[in-house]
Formats: structure tokens, C-alpha cells, sequence
């Protein structure tokens, strides 16, 4: 199981920023180790953060985002105190939901 | 970790090893679900080709998608990118690197209530143009611009 992720959201004049920080190695595919042997492609395809039931982002990834990636956006409604999930799915399948409270 | 990468450096363009990439998923190609990996976009070689994947053909330039990004990044596997578009009902937000294996690094839904601008950290192989291809009303735009990269980093 992958290791918890950060969440930031912070709500200011209506507007939620939430920033995300996942712990994931993002292996491209393309790399081999020392013995020569490629290196099996393993990265988060899929990315959805929700507020109260609601998608407010949703995002397909592919190998190229960087290592233990990182996410900042907004969004509108959410009031300090709602709670903020993000849920990502990796191309084996690995699943991995964290919650955050909006300060 | 820099043997690797150099290692990396040299194997990157084996067709072959592109093979590697694909992952398991539902496909539905030019579509962009949620929960659904759009693995034809994800495996295109080109830039336009990507483009096309995605569903756009000959998106217009706009100088209303503004990309927040250094113009020289020290390190090419960790590259930050903003993307921002001033564009009136945008959808969605992909961003397209030049020269890598496979162009498309990622694509964002953008729902309504959430603001068309979105910030992650890319890998770049090497100097390239950087796309940003955004969805408005379902007319598609583009922007573009380059980063050169000081040190390869698509091995991470």
C-alpha cells in the first residue's frame, strides 16, 4: 500500500486552493536497472477530487508526470471545515483515497 | 540514480520498449471519462498525433491560455508547469511535451465551479516545445512554449 498523500486546502473568499503531494515512483516503462532488464512501467493513470459528492477535478495521467507527483488547483463553494478527497488509481490497479479539512 | 538515468537517456526512443507502457484499461479512444484511461492518446508518438487522439483537430493558438513555467529547467524530471486558461467554459486542460517517448503527459477535467487553471510537475527528456491543448465549448486552443532542459530526466 502506498504511503498516505498530503492535501492542503485552504478557502479564501469562496475560492478553495488545494494542493496534493502523492507518494507514488511514477516508473515510465523505459528504464532499465543494472542487470539490463526493463524496468516494468508502474504510474497514476487517474486522478478525482471530490467535494461533498462533487467531482471538482479529475485529471488522466500518463508516465510523464514527475515522480512523487504534485497537484495544485481551485476551487469554487467550499467553506472551511468540508472535507476534500482525492482518490488516485495506478495502471496495476492500486487504489489510494485520502481526506483533508478545508482551513 | 544518475547511472540509471543515463542508461535511461540512451534506451529512451526503443520502440519496443514503448510497448512496456501499455497498460491494462477500458478504451474508448477520443474520449476523456473520468474512469476511463484514454490509452491511444497516452500511446501516441507525435504531438499532433496526441492532439488528434484527444479528439481536437487543428486547434487555433490563443494567447488567452497563459503557461507558467521557468524558460530553462535545471532539472528534466521534475519541471513545473501552470497551466491557466482565460478561455470562457473551458473543460478540460492537457498538457503535451515535445520529444518525449509519448507526448501526452497529462489531461484535466475541469468541471464547472472549478477554476480552469491547474499546476503539476512533468518530465522532459530534453529541450522541447511544452503544449498546453485546452477544451472550451468545444472548440479546441493551444499555446505552446519552450523549456530547455539542462539535465534529461524522463527516468525519474
Amino acid at each position: 500500500m502506498a504511503d498516505p498523500m498530503r492535501i492542503r486546502a485552504v478557502a479564501k473568499d469562496g475560492v478553495v486552493n488545494v494542493k496534493v503531494l502523492m507518494s507514488h515512483e511514477m516508473e515510465t516503462g523505459q528504464r532499465k536497472d543494472n542487470s539490463g532488464n526493463v524496468v516494468p512501467a508502474h504510474f497514476i493513470q487517474s486522478v478525482t477530487a471530490s467535494w461533498q459528492g462533487k467531482t471538482v477535478l479529475s485529471a488522466q495521467w500518463g508516465p510523464a508526470v514527475s515522480k512523487n507527483p504534485f497537484l495544485e488547483f481551485n476551487f469554487k463553494g467550499g467553506q472551511k471545515g468540508d472535507k476534500v478527497q482525492v482518490t488516485w488509481t495506478d495502471n496495476k490497479g492500486d487504489k489510494r483515497t485520502d481526506e483533508a479539512t478545508i482551513n | 540514480m544518475n547511472h540509471t538515468r543515463r542508461r535511461m537517456l540512451k534506451t529512451g526512443g526503443g520502440a519496443g520498449l514503448l510497448a512496456m507502457l501499455v497498460a491494462a484499461g477500458i478504451v474508448r479512444p477520443g474520449e476523456a471519462l473520468a474512469a476511463d484511461w484514454n490509452k491511444a492518446a497516452f500511446e501516441t508518438k507525435t504531438v499532433p498525433d496526441a492532439i488528434k487522439a484527444l479528439g481536437a483537430s487543428a486547434p487555433a493558438n490563443s494567447a488567452d491560455i497563459v503557461m507558467r513555467a521557468a524558460d530553462i529547467a535545471e532539472n528534466g524530471a521534475v519541471v513545473p508547469v501552470g497551466i491557466e486558461s482565460k478561455i470562457p467554459g473551458t473543460e478540460s486542460i492537457s498538457i503535451l511535451i515535445d520529444k518525449n517517448p509519448n507526448p501526452l503527459a497529462a489531461s484535466f477535467d475541469i468541471p464547472a465551479g472549478t477554476e480552469p487553471s491547474v499546476t503539476t510537475r512533468v518530465k522532459m527528456g530534453q529541450t522541447a516545445d511544452v503544449y498546453a491543448l485546452v477544451k472550451a465549448n468545444g472548440k479546441y486552443y493551444v499555446t505552446k512554449k519552450e523549456i530547455k532542459v539542462t539535465l534529461g530526466g524522463c527516468g525519474g
